[in-house]
């Protein structure tokens, strides 16, 4: 079977005031249909501009250039126009962001945004029928009172519950690929479990893909099948989830690993000394690559 | 032993009437000379109020507060206020992007008489050195540092102020992994070596077990359990201190084995 999406040596520059800065430096993955991938890494590794360039919102910026392969279901995605491209957001790729209730609009009632993403595959849909719809999939998040949540603003509710209304959104017009950007990061962490289960949950039964980008390797254990390491804009391990956690091979991953508080731990962990090691060519596990 | 900072009763209740919201509830604990106590609890336990109400920003409703035995008054004296210091979370945001770092940490000793005038340069480098920076940082905007240098600045100008009780509020919520373990490091070295209290106050139930000798967990501005955070851990009391740790995100599997273990007690 053909991967839903498949990314061929990208590469990305900004240019500003102080000249040309290279952010990601060819990256190669794909992922599988209804495979969860996840995308780990620091702050400034290149996750959330990769997501971007996914979505192609980075490539309507001028100081931002772009090269490399975007395929999704075998489309080229650098031959779409921006109108074909627009139509491909909200239908059949859709996104989670990482602060629920900021990525939903302040003015207007979750009903008329839950319509206005429906009418996205179904023009002209009416609003009765929309909130119908609207209410299935909110059942599917586990919120009951469906008049009063559509009825609501998003600051009217809380932030676990404006993300489980996102995720219930963006799994509306049942897209192929899901990218979450650190969903759950600012919710509590007896939401954030709660969230993720449903999640994964609901991409299981509908056999979306999921690119999961994190910087939370706990979290990624928990929730991808296979992980992709990434440190400033190189890729630099990856394998099936297993794989990577049980036998970390980059000096990156390694370090990483070590640096995470375990629940189960009675003193610090270690801190890593040296960056240098972090260069070192990828490490890939049977069944990383195609 | 005399504890440094005690609460008794502390309660902290805002606005009036059918509006009032009880932020903090009757809440007793103390903490020990070179005592490191974590405060964890998720948003809207109080955990911001308890640190408010320490730091002297506003005084409690009722219930009482002392620092070494004598009761701390609601209006602070500079000695008390330049003993009880705060590390924020996010390090950027917490330092004046218009002043050098250097400026920020003298700031504290110039209010608090610390030093002589013509010394408290050397004072700044001194604390500059003793969170692992460069002395010459002290010429450079924030701006200029990375998040994890930008905290360092944050300790160091805690610390320069002769502090005897930090009040690290969510410390290392906003730095990558490999930087919070580094600074969490050095904060357990600083305390160690200085004989420093903290009140850890943090969401992160890992960086807890790791750093704490006590973990008070707070819900709904009830503190309802302290105990060694060992024994939080591994035989807590609570129903809630179960669902918290059982829903830590994990990466061992001896963890997984403990939280588990925790989720099997709880009811569905």
């Amino acid at each position: 079977m053909s991967d839903v999406l498949e990314i061929r040596d990208l590469r990305l520059r900004f240019r500003g005031y102080s000249g040309v800065s290279e952010v990601l430096h060819g990256i190669s993955l794909n992922i599988r249909p209804g495979e969860r991938l996840a995308l780990v890494g620091e702050s400034g590794s290149g996750k959330s501009v990769t997501a971007r360039i996914v979505l192609g919102l980075l490539q309507e910026l001028h100081s931002a250039e772009v090269e490399g392969g975007l395929f999704f279901e075998g489309r080229d995605l650098n031959r779409l126009g921006r109108r074909q491209w627009q139509a491909l957001r909200g239908t059949s790729i859709s996104m989670i962001f990482q602060d629920p209730t900021s990525s939903l609009n302040p003015v207007f009632t979750i009903g008329a945004q839950f319509a206005e993403v429906l009418r996205r595959r179904h023009p002209g849909l009416p609003r009765e029928t929309a909130d119908e719809r609207a209410g299935e999939l909110l059942r599917s998040v586990s919120i009951n009172d469906r008049d009063r949540v559509l009825a609501s603003y998003p600051f009217q509710l809380s932030g676990g519950m404006n993300q489980r209304v996102t995720i219930a959104m963006a799994l509306a017009n049942r897209p192929s690929l899901l990218i979450a950007d650190e969903p759950g990061t600012a919710l509590d962490v007896t939401v954030q479990a709660q969230t993720l289960k449903l999640m994964h949950d609901l991409v299981k039964e509908s056999g979306t893909a999921v690119l999961f980008i994190s910087h939370n390797l706990g979290v990624v254990r928990e929730f991808a099948d296979r992980v992709c390491v990434i440190f400033r804009g190189r890729i630099v391990e990856q394998g099936p989830t297993r794989a990577v956690f049980e036998n970390p091979g980059h000096p990156y991953t390694r370090a990483l690993m070590a640096a995470v508080p375990r629940i189960t731990g009675a003193s610090l962990p270690p801190t890593a000394d040296s960056e240098e090691a972090f260069l070192e060519p990828m490490v890939v596990h049977d069944g990383g690559l195609e | 032993m005399t504890p440094l900072l005690s609460l008794r009763r502390a309660s902290k209740t805002f606005g009036k009437g059918r509006r009032a919201v009880q932020a903090v509830r009757d809440v007793s604990f103390d903490v020990l000379p070179g005592e490191c106590l974590a405060v964890v609890g998720e948003s809207g336990s109080g955990k911001t109020t308890l640190a408010n109400m320490i730091l002297g920003v506003f005084g409690p409703s009722s219930g009482e507060l002392a620092f070494e035995g004598s009761r701390l008054p609601e209006k602070r004296t500079l000695a008390h206020r330049s003993a009880i210091q705060l590390v924020q979370q996010n390090p950027l945001s917490s330092l004046n992007p218009k002043r050098s770092v250097g400026a920020s940490i003298r700031l504290g000793l110039d209010v608090f008489g610390i030093g002589d005038r013509s010394d408290r340069w050397r004072l700044v480098e001194d604390a500059l050195e003793e969170v692992g920076l460069p002395r010459e940082f002290r010429r450079r905007l924030p701006a200029a540092l990375s998040g994890g240098q930008c905290q360092r600045v944050a300790i160091a100008r805690a610390l320069a102020c002769q502090s005897r009780l930090v009040i690290l509020d969510e410390p290392t919520s906003a730095l990558d992994v490999l930087v919070q373990s580094r600074v969490l490091r050095l904060l357990d070295d600083l305390r160690r070596m200085k004989g420093l209290s903290y009140v850890f106050i943090t969401h992160d139930l890992s960086v807890v077990r790791n750093i704490a000798d006590r973990t008070a967990v707070f819900r709904a501005g009830k503190l309802l359990e302290c105990a060694p955070t060992r024994t939080i851990f591994e035989a807590p009391q609570q129903d809630y201190t179960r669902r918290l740790i059982a829903a830590v995100p994990v990466i061992g599997d001896d963890e997984l084995e403990l939280r588990e273990r925790l989720a099997g007690g709880l009811p569905a």
